[in-house]
């Protein structure tokens, strides 16, 4: 079927079946490959997007469902020459090992800091625990969320 | 086939022991030189100095040909040559790139530590061989990436090879101007002459290809280092922060199809039979064709490559091992009762009276699960093939697709990928071998195979399984003697095997960190016990001291109680090796070791010594409502020195998370063949919530320069059953710990 939505501020139309993942409609209609593919189950939070302002594994988002909705993604947030300031703060931690869970750590950080400007580290557990880093990068990914909320205060 | 490829097949053990065979050392000539890859297709007006450098007009390209895990190895090799070449990794006309699979790029501390000679152990003896394996390595020409010897392998190498380029530019800049050497500086890609003109590098590459390379190359003390050994950001942190990194998974060719395969779950077993009528009616499905024990799907989106595969009827054959996981449990315990294959360490005589009663301890198998899915792209025409994939042995992943593809094997082209995440699982060619095989099917069209997360799950070739018994004797407050009897399925012949490589040989893997450990115990015997038949094996992060680690520091820690010694300062006073003695000291001060703690807390240490680095951590843990919490860990690490301490403080932090993590809660059992779990609802290892403070201390006083890829991973394990024991007085011998007591 046709489905029309915005990704990163530009209208979309595609042609795919209703059920396709969002996730699939990004990487493989769209070539937005910044959007990882981890589980397919909501498992691991690797795939995570921002729909209507709100963070969503986008592996479990059928094409259908996103028909008139605002989707926002990795590349939409930020780029390498106009960084967002949780990716500053990324930047600056130097969190990313393998960095493959990293642009979901950061899509689910902004839009906790979106919503909490500032974070507790319970606060900040409970908005992280979905998005599986194998790397063990955690310490620096808390590190790096306090230190967005400081750039978002500031 | 060439004389190294004959000698690979002949006779070489790569980890387990790499000279036997290896005093056919002398029959080669190990000091050959291989080829520089890069004079190959040297692009117009293009020079090379070396296999890792090549300056053009277009710039500076530095090959970097360890393959990046995420450990930043990528980063590391380059500022290892910019180091001395006099470039900053920041300059806009510098890149960095794997480079082509090569001889040229043969991994010589590769097999270092598979010896069998303690790494502490610095007599003539153990000098000599691991010279020798070395130069075998060398002449063997095979490239890899693992063991944690990417850094001692490039430590001086790569620094050389930047000198050797700078010296040269310098002479050729020295003829053209009139000048004396020592009247010229390099700085930022020029050489810089008195009166301060600054001419590029690219300007005098070609006269300087043409000077003599110096004979001998004084490399620049670290004092004078501007790169190293201080913080550095990252070449790939940026587009690993901005959704920019392509991995192998995301790329994309022109005309490219998708596929996906459907294997045996039973890993190895053949297919009886299949109907792919449902799948073909999937639309978008192109076509169904066989790859080796399972069936692949060509589609048109990798989505509707998944639905196809799941939309396939197979009859499976039966697993070719072991189908059972009791079974496997019972093998080892039978071989703990037969003789040892070997014992490592046999020193002092095991008092003959009645002490610590035989205790047993399990690991089980584990898998890597890496966050990105196996994947590889693949173009496979008449004449050439080309396949972009991450791999940690791309010569040898060449060498299989152009046996599969029939292409000729100098007409493979591997294009060596950022991966996301592996810990070991791509020094394996399973996705390697099926995409060879698709390509080959669909010869002209290129094809992008991407696994399903439980596809891969399901074929991970787990960490080894293990057992242990161990037993023991204390007397006047101290630990008199340990015998520890380990029994695991030889991780090198099993991943050898599947290589093509002989091995021979006890395999040092299913005692290492256990055989080597430095303490002076009066009475020390560790033997292994091999086991057959059980499921195919590969290495896993930290490899056999992941298991043997665990046994051995558990064990020990039990006698010291017994003893009623005091755990660090028992350990301090075994411990006869500096830079180990260091960390158990760091650890100590670190974390306040001693100082009262609450009712339900605790505080473990354990130390191991693994790829040479030792690694002591001590784990507070504290129970709450919720459970037992795992609350901080204080590590320090002795490298030797540290070349990057921010990607340092990172790779110990996710070393020690993926140790504890896989201690708590992960475990693969069989039933039936099949490999359990297949996705992350389990196995997933610590998430945000579960993780602890880690402080962390690089030290700098081992002669050698090591890696820190793996040692932080086996003392976390057996310092958090410490510390279990410390709060509750519950002592955990079986991992996973969650098993038996509630984590918060
Ligand atoms: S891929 Fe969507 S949660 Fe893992
Ligand atoms: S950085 Fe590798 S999975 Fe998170």
């Amino acid at each position: 079927m046709k489905i029309g939505f915005t990704v990163n501020g530009t209208p979309q139309e595609v042609e795919v079946a209703a059920d396709m993942p969002l996730l699939w409609v990004l990487r493989d209609v769209l070539g937005l490959t910044g959007t990882k593919y981890g589980c397919g189950a909501a498992l691991c939070g690797a795939c995570t997007v921002h729909m209507d302002g709100e963070a969503v594994r986008s592996c479990q988002v059928w094409a259908e469902e996103v028909a008139g909705r605002e989707v926002v993604t990795i590349e939409g947030l930020g780029r390498p020459e106009a960084l967002h300031a949780v990716q500053e703060a990324w930047v600056e931690q130097q969190v990313a090992q393998c960095g493959y869970c990293q642009s979901g750590q950061i899509m689910q950080a902004a839009a906790l800091l979106a919503e909490t400007p500032a974070p507790s580290d319970a606060e900040i557990d409970a908005a992280m625990e979905g998005n599986l880093c194998r790397c063990g990068t955690y310490p620096r990914i808390r590190a790096a969320i306090h230190a967005a909320a400081a750039k978002l205060e500031g | 086939m060439s004389k190294a490829t004959r000698l690979t097949r002949r006779a070489v053990i790569v980890g387990s022991l790499a000279v036997t065979g290896g005093l056919a050392v002398g029959i080669y000539a190990l000091n050959r030189d291989w080829p520089n890859p890069l004079e190959e297709d040297l692009p117009e007006g293009a020079v090379t100095f070396n296999p890792w450098i090549l300056i053009s007009e277009a710039g500076i390209t530095l090959m970097a040909p360890h393959t990046d895990l995420g450990q930043g190895i990528r980063h590391l090799q380059a500022a290892l040559i910019a180091e001395e070449l006099d470039v900053d990794l920041d300059q806009p006309e510098v890149t960095v790139e794997p480079g082509p699979a090569a001889p040229a790029y043969a991994n010589r501390a590769l097999a270092a530590e598979g010896l069998p000679f303690m790494s502490q152990d610095q007599g003539t003896v153990a000098t000599i061989a691991r010279a020798a394996s070395a130069r075998l390595m060398g002449a063997l020409g095979l490239q890899g990436t693992g063991g944690s010897s990417s850094t001692p392998d490039s430590y001086v190498k790569l620094r050389e090879a930047g000198a050797m380029a700078r010296e040269m530019l310098k002479a050729a800049a020295a003829y053209r101007e009139n000048l004396a050497m020592t009247d010229l500086r390099t700085e930022r890609g020029t050489v810089i002459l008195p009166d301060g003109r600054a001419l590029p590098y690219a300007e005098l590459a070609e006269a300087a290809a043409r000077e003599l390379p110096p004979r001998e190359i004084a490399l620049r003390a670290p004092s004078q280092w501007r790169l190293l050994g201080r913080p550095m950001q990252r070449l790939d942190i940026l587009a690993k922060s901005t959704g920019t990194l392509d991995y192998g998974i995301d790329l994309t060719r022109e005309g490219m199809v998708h596929a996906t395969v459907k294997l045996n779950p039973r890993p190895g077993g053949d297919v009886l039979s299949h109907d792919d009528s449902a799948a073909l009616a999937v639309p978008g499905v192109s076509r169904v064709l066989p790859v080796s024990n399972g069936l692949a799907v060509v589609a048109d989106s990798t989505w509707t490559a998944f639905k196809g595969a799941e939309a396939l009827v197979c009859d499976w054959g039966p697993a070719p091992f072991l189908p059972e996981q009791a079974d496997h449990w019972a093998a080892l315990a039978t071989a703990l009762e037969g003789p040892p294959e070997k014992v490592w360490r046999d020193t002092g005589a095991q008092p003959d009276r009645p002490g610590m009663p035989p205790r047993d301890y399990r690991a089980p198998y584990l898998a890597h699960a890496p966050l990105e899915p196996l994947s590889a792209l693949i173009h496979v025409t008449e004449a050439r093939c080309d396949i972009w994939v991450s791999s940690q042995f791309p010569g040898l992943a060449e060498q299989k697709v152009a046996a599969i593809t029939g292409v000729p094997r100098e007409a493979v082209h591997l294009h060596n990928q950022y991966s996301g995440g592996s810990f070991g699982h791509r020094l394996e060619f399973e996705n390697i071998i099926r995409a060879a095989e698709i390509g080959t099917a669909m010869r002209g069209t290129p094809v992008k195979l991407t696994y399903t997360r439980e596809e891969d799950m399901a074929h991970d070739f787990p960490r080894q399984i293990a057992m242990a018994r161990a037993s023991g004797q204390v007397a006047d407050g101290q630990v008199q003697a340990l015998d520890l009897a380990i029994a695991a399925p030889s991780v090198t012949a099993s991943q050898m095997g599947r290589i093509g490589f002989a091995s021979a040989g006890a395999d040092s893997q299913t005692v290492a960190g256990a055989w080597s450990m430095p303490y002076a115990l009066p009475a020390l015997r560790v033997a292994g016990h091999a086991v057959a038949d059980l499921a195919p094996v590969s290495s896993w992060r930290s490899v056999g001291a992941s298991t043997a680690g665990f046994f051995a520091e558990s064990a020990l820690d039990e006698l010291i109680h017994e003893a009623g010694a005091d755990p660090l300062a028992e350990r301090l006073r075994l411990c006869d090796y500096a830079p180990a003695r260091a960390c158990l000291e760091a650890v100590g001060e670190m974390s306040d070791w001693g100082s009262p703690l609450p009712e339900g807390t605790g505080r473990g240490v354990a130390m191991v010594l693994s790829f040479g680095t030792p690694v002591a951590e001590v784990v507070e843990v504290h129970q709450t409502d919720a459970g037992l919490r795992i609350a901080k860990v204080w590590v320090a690490a002795d490298v030797g020195r540290v070349l990057d301490p921010v990607n340092f403080e990172n790779l110990v932090q996710g070393g020690v998370i993926w140790g504890l993590g896989h201690a708590v809660n992960c475990e693969v059992t069989y039933a039936d063949g099949i490999a359990e779990p297949t996705n992350y609802y389990a196995h997933a290892g610590l998430r945000m919530p579960q993780a602890p403070e880690i402080f962390v201390r690089g030290l700098e006083t081992g002669a050698e320069v090591r890696g820190i890829g793996e040692p932080p991973v086996p003392p976390a394990a057996p310092a958090l059953a410490n510390a279990i024991f410390a709060a509750t007085g519950q002592r955990l011998r079986e991992m996973p710990f969650a098993n038996f007591i509630d984590f918060a």
